[in-house]
């Protein structure tokens, strides 16, 4: 969990990391929709794990929903397409659809400028 | 993952319907949409699609006990209840009693980034929880098509409608999706090829400023149903749709007979008036009574215990009642009494067909034995003979399979010919009552034909048709060698053949005055001549005798005088004396 050289872009934080005091895991809260364990669902969590490891280490907090057990869920993110990532934070709400095995659309998606 | 257990499937053969409990509809379908099975709704925008599926679920929660769940990718729930609260629906309170789920499906297309692959299970999850949450048997799609507006893959979209098709077929849920209708395609994104079994089209037509809703079942698969284009309206009740074109001439024909509310129009119809359930057609020229003819039968319906509806295209209700009442028919008492209602529309307020569907529906709703409208004629302002024939002929089924006796007025124009101008309908009326206005002599009178009155042996002579304060009288017209005569003409007429019937009246009574008279006189000249008779008869009998004893005294002396000159005893001069009544014997042989 060292700080990540990596800019987290908020267009407004013009002048960059230091400052970010509050606990660092919340400031990327990334939400991964599924819908049971599907292959598909699991190649999602997964480049989604690597994709933040990379790029977000140690500011990101990954909470997956599974929406076969909490289909009430669903509704309040307005989910459709499975697997869904929303952002959630930092603001605004982003969410990208599919497997997230397009790494660049996915730092598109999330905002992330890669290297 | 369903725990609501459905029925089993039915037989491959019979097609299973739902009814909608939307008025009309479940009419033309014969039965409602397929049960189980999705329905397709397209229009463009504004043509009434969110309405019509609002509608049926709505209605299948409170009439069917059917509850349903209803995905809108459009609006949003507080938009959907606040729309249709005008409409009485209260969703709020479905929602509440658990008949009604409606799930708002959002999705901000900017929002979106794809990446990879994906499904819409996100979708199905929430379609297949809404549905199990309350065991619903409807759906509604409201507008599905908003998918590919939001995600950015069709192939992928396509892929899923044809999932989501065969999940609401396994799911057995009667579905009604709605879709935007495209540019000359049903769909703007082809949903139709998804939906194999049912899809209607709705329809806005503006046409000489005039909109006219429609609507047409495209395609039915494995039933018959209507395949003409229906009105239909939208009004605070909702949607009806009007299957006004019967679909045969099956009604029954009652045999009970109705007064036309004219003592003497009942007696030129044989005595008894109409036959109840028929239809009567009033034409004219302008102002010769024809609504105050429909006022009497207005009247007498009422008066008998009928309920009357009287649709009124050119006055007010107010105005009718005021206009009416000067000829002495009060009609705001059976208003008050709820017994007549009135409709009152300018015709060129709605389209054609509105018209009808207005007509069709008042009367579903009052359900009255007698109708009048007045007059059919304005109807051309909105539509041309051809449509407004097809209307009334429609407007007549309905009417003739509920057995309401209506009655249309006409009006006709002066110059054209009474008999070819009466928006051809006269051929659908059972009856044809013909007001004219003869003028003669400088002055317009009304005259009265039945022209036909099908079934009922009726009078053919014209009547004088005279507006009193008591209503409408009927007088025989003057028939006579001079031609018809109406008014004052006929009133002349009359005087004069009064006096002259007077004049003969007076002479036959002075020759039988006269007959008598002579009669006594002969009779006194008889008894006065009997009498000379008689004392001329009695002084010649008194002679007679007297001739006689004189004979007799002579006779006598003869003999005296034979007897004493000693005569023999001839009876010579007895002979002379018998036949002449002789004063002296003659001497000689007379024998």
């Amino acid at each position: 969990m060292t700080a990540t050289p990596r800019k987290p872009s908020r267009r407004a934080t013009n002048g960059r990391s230091p400052e970010v005091n509050d606990d660092e895991s919340s400031r990327w809260n990334l939400r991964l929709y599924v819908a049971g364990q599907t292959p598909r669902s699991i190649t999602a969590f997964k480049n989604l794990k690597d994709i933040c490891e990379e790029y977000l280490k140690g500011q990101y907090h990954i909470e997956v929903i599974d929406l076969m057990e909490n289909p009430t869920l669903a509704r309040g993110d307005q989910i459709l397409a499975i697997p869904t990532l929303v952002r959630k934070l930092p603001q605004p709400i982003r969410k990208i659809i599919g497997d997230l095995s397009n790494t660049e659309r996915v730092l598109v998606g999330l905002d992330i400028q890669p290297r | 993952m369903t725990t609501n257990s459905r029925r089993p499937r039915s037989k491959p053969t019979a097609l299973q319907k739902e009814r909608t409990g939307i008025p009309g509809f479940d009419e033309i379908t014969r039965g409602g949409v397929p049960k189980g099975r999705p329905t397709l709704i397209c229009g463009s925008a504004g043509a009434g699609k969110t309405l019509f599926a609002t509608e049926f679920l709505v209605r299948g929660a409170t009439q069917f006990n059917e509850p349903g769940v209803f995905i809108s990718f459009e609006e949003s729930d507080e938009e959907l209840a606040t729309n249709v609260a005008s409409l009485n629906f209260d969703l709020k309170e479905l929602i509440a009693e658990k008949k009604l789920v409606i799930d708002y499906v959002f999705i901000e297309r900017s929002e979106i980034e794809e990446t990879g692959e994906y499904d819409l299970e996100g979708l199905f999850l929430r379609l297949d929880h809404a549905v199990n949450s309350i065991g619903a048997q409807r759906i509604v799609l409201d507008t599905l098509e908003a998918l590919f507006s939001s995600l950015p893959n069709e192939a992928i979209i396509r892929a899923e409608l044809r999932r989501l098709f065969r999940w609401l077929k396994e799911k057995e849920l009667t579905a009604v999706i709605t879709c935007e209708r495209g540019n000359g395609t049903l769909t703007r994104y082809g949903i139709e090829e998804y939906v194999a079994d049912c899809v209607i089209l709705l329809d806005n037509r503006v046409e000489n400023q005039i909109s006219t809703r429609r609507m047409r079942i495209v395609k039915y698969r494995g039933t018959s149903h209507g395949t003409n284009e229906y009105p239909f309206f939208i009004d605070e009740k909702g949607f009806s749709v009007l299957p006004i074109t019967s679909l045969g001439l099956t009604h029954s024909a009652p045999t009970e007979r109705i007064s036309s509310g004219i003592e003497r129009l009942d007696t030129m119809l044989s005595g008894k008036g109409f036959y109840r359930g028929s239809s009567i057609l009033v034409s004219g020229t302008a102002g010769t009574g024809k609504s105050t003819l429909a006022a009497h039968f207005v009247e007498a319906a009422c008066s008998r215990g009928d309920r009357a509806q009287f649709f009124a295209f050119e006055e007010s209700q107010d105005q009718i009642i005021r206009n009416m009442r000067s000829v002495g028919i009060d009609l705001d008492k059976f208003v008050r009494k709820g017994s007549l209602k009135f409709h009152n529309a300018r015709p060129s307020a709605f389209g054609l067909e509105v018209h009808l569907a207005m007509i069709h529906k008042t009367i579903t709703e009052f359900n009255p034995n007698v109708v009048v409208i007045d007059p059919i004629t304005n109807f051309l302002a909105v539509g041309d003979a051809v449509e407004t024939k097809a209307m009334l002929t429609r407007l007549i089924d309905f009417l003739k399979l509920n057995q309401i006796t209506a009655m249309f007025t006409s009006l006709t124009s002066a110059q054209s010919e009474v008999e070819a101008s009466e928006v051809g309908v006269s051929s659908l009326m059972d009856a044809w009552l013909l007001v004219k206005n003869i003028e003669s002599n400088g002055e317009r009178n009304r005259g009265l034909y039945v022209l036909k009155a099908r079934g009922i042996a009726h009078s053919n002579q014209v009547r004088e048709f005279i507006l009193t304060d008591h209503g409408i009288e009927l007088i025989d017209a003057y028939i006579g060698s001079d031609g018809v005569l109406m008014g004052s003409a006929r009133a002349t007429q009359l005087a004069r053949e009064q006096a002259a019937e007077l004049d003969r009246q007076l002479a036959t009574a002075h020759k039988e005055r006269e007959l008598r008279r002579k009669q006594e006189l002969y009779e006194t000249q008889l008894v006065a001549l009997r009498g000379q008779y008689e004392s001329e008869r009695d002084a010649i009998l008194t002679e007679l005798d007297e001739e006689k004893k004189k004979l007799e005294g002579v006779a006598a002396q003869r003999r005296e005088m034979a007897r004493l000159r000693k005569a023999d005893n001839s009876d010579y001069g007895k002979v002379q004396i018998d036949e002449n009544g002789a004063k002296k014997a003659r001497k000689g042989t007379l024998r």
